[in-house]
């Protein structure tokens, strides 16, 4: 069994993961939609830059954030002007945590949002759906399964961050010392191959649940949108 | 005045063009594959906007590109009937046909007339070719429209199914008087339904 210290890793990736994976949540599904539907100049390359943190080393990114909400950022001043900061911070680590689920998100919604036959909300517009209900009663049901498969893989990358964490909030014990975070940092100590073992397995377990969790609600939201 | 239209409608390449006058009743669109016949409907529905030209149903003003005016589909109250039927998947037959149901439309009357009673529990996918179009017409009748867009609403039913369902259409025509316009490929589809036939 976990020892209360790891426990409080445990439940840290998950606070950082959740929040993470809920913040994020509205801006990648603002940009599946302009990605799938929209139609503008630089499409491409928004796309490109959503799609960065899968592809740069993680420590760039991390490093990226770390200029944007630095001392010397424009993130870091306005929120230095609110009283506050990111820094050395859990909610700076699940910021790193969400850039880095971003692209992951963003492709599931976009693929799902595309996958609706847009002749039926043709159809329920000729029905006297606004945009609005036809959105909520066709779009939004219909696209539903990969939405949700996208969140699950967006939270389960998040619990998962490292580079781009450790880079960006350091490892702060209690405060940003993760899940991969805590098993780096044991791996460093000499004897503490139990710790690092009960930490993996916690880790696997993790994942394990949230890809079980996410084969469940895509079925379960498979039949589920027969009833709304 | 029934349809007044007057439009220009580009594909890609190619420019659409479409001009009628036509009175009471049901005015039939007939042409070779690929003349543009969906794509007239479809600008009447509102789902295709024209490149020039004038849209007026029964009086009112639908589309004008000189005034810009162009009322979107949802306020066009157009029952269209879709080539395909076009049901939405994830809800059953009584919900699809409830879902652009309006004040106090005959529902009885419609389930009765269409012969779809008994489908009213059915997912859309468990439907016959023949089921899903009745449905369909059924949808489209029961969002109480002030006219009728059909496009092809016969094809894939069998002799039988495809009577009543004429003879449904003729009793919108001649009962509710409301006024329609059917794209057919069928001759004597076209005679029938048709008060007036347009070739295009």
């Amino acid at each position: 069994m976990l020892t209360a210290a790891e426990w409080a890793v445990v439940r840290l990736s998950l606070l950082v993961g959740g929040t993470a994976c809920l913040a994020t949540l509205p801006v990648a599904f603002a940009l599946a939609w302009l990605l799938a539907r929209g139609r503008f100049p630089g499409k491409v390359l928004l796309d490109g830059i959503v799609h960065l943190p899968l592809v740069v080393p993680p420590v760039v990114t991390g490093w990226m954030l770390l200029l944007f909400f630095g001392n010397g950022g424009a993130g870091g001043q306005a929120l230095a002007a609110l009283g506050g900061s990111v820094l050395f911070r859990w909610t700076g680590a699940a910021i790193a945590a969400g850039v880095m689920a971003l692209p992951l998100m963003v492709r599931a919604m976009r693929l799902s949002i595309e996958a609706v036959d847009r002749r039926l909300e043709q159809a329920a517009r000729t029905l006297g759906a606004g945009r609005w209900r036809t959105f909520a009663t066709i779009t939004l049901p219909l696209s539903l399964p990969g939405m949700l498969a996208g969140v699950v893989l967006g939270f389960a990358r998040s619990i998962g961050e490292f580079g781009a964490t450790i880079t960006f909030v350091s490892n702060v014990p209690g405060e940003t010392e993760t899940l991969p975070l805590a098993i780096y940092a044991a791996l460093q100590q000499p004897g503490a191959e139990a710790t690092v073992a009960r930490l993996a397995g916690a880790s696997v377990a993790l994942s394990l649940a949230a890809l079980v969790a996410s084969e469940w609600l895509v079925r379960r939201a498979g039949r589920g949108i027969h009833v709304l | 005045m029934s349809f007044d239209v007057d439009v220009a409608i580009r594909r890609g390449e190619r420019l659409i063009e479409a001009a009628f006058r036509t009175g009471e009743g049901a005015t039939v669109l007939v042409g070779r594959s690929g003349a543009g016949k969906t794509s007239v409907l479809m600008a009447l529905a509102g789902l295709l906007r024209p490149e020039r030209g004038v849209v007026r149903v029964g009086g009112r003003t639908l589309f004008d590109a000189d005034a810009a005016i162009d009322v979107p589909a949802e306020r066009r109250r157009a029952g269209v009937v879709f080539q395909e039927p076009r049901l939405f998947p994830h809800r059953r037959v009584a919900a699809n046909l409830r879902y652009g149901l309006r004040g106090s439309t005959a529902w009885d009357a419609t389930v009765a007339m269409l012969d779809i009673g008994h489908l009213l529990d059915r997912w859309p996918r468990t439907l016959s070719g023949g089921e899903a179009r009745r449905v369909a017409i059924g949808r489209a009748l029961l969002s109480a429209p002030e006219f009728l867009l059909l496009d092809e609403p016969l094809s894939s039913l069998d002799p039988d199914r495809r009577e009543e369902v004429l003879r449904a259409i003729e009793r919108v025509r001649d009962v509710v008087r409301l006024p329609i316009l059917m794209v057919t490929h069928d001759v004597e589809e076209a005679t029938r339904i048709g008060t007036r036939i347009v070739r295009l």
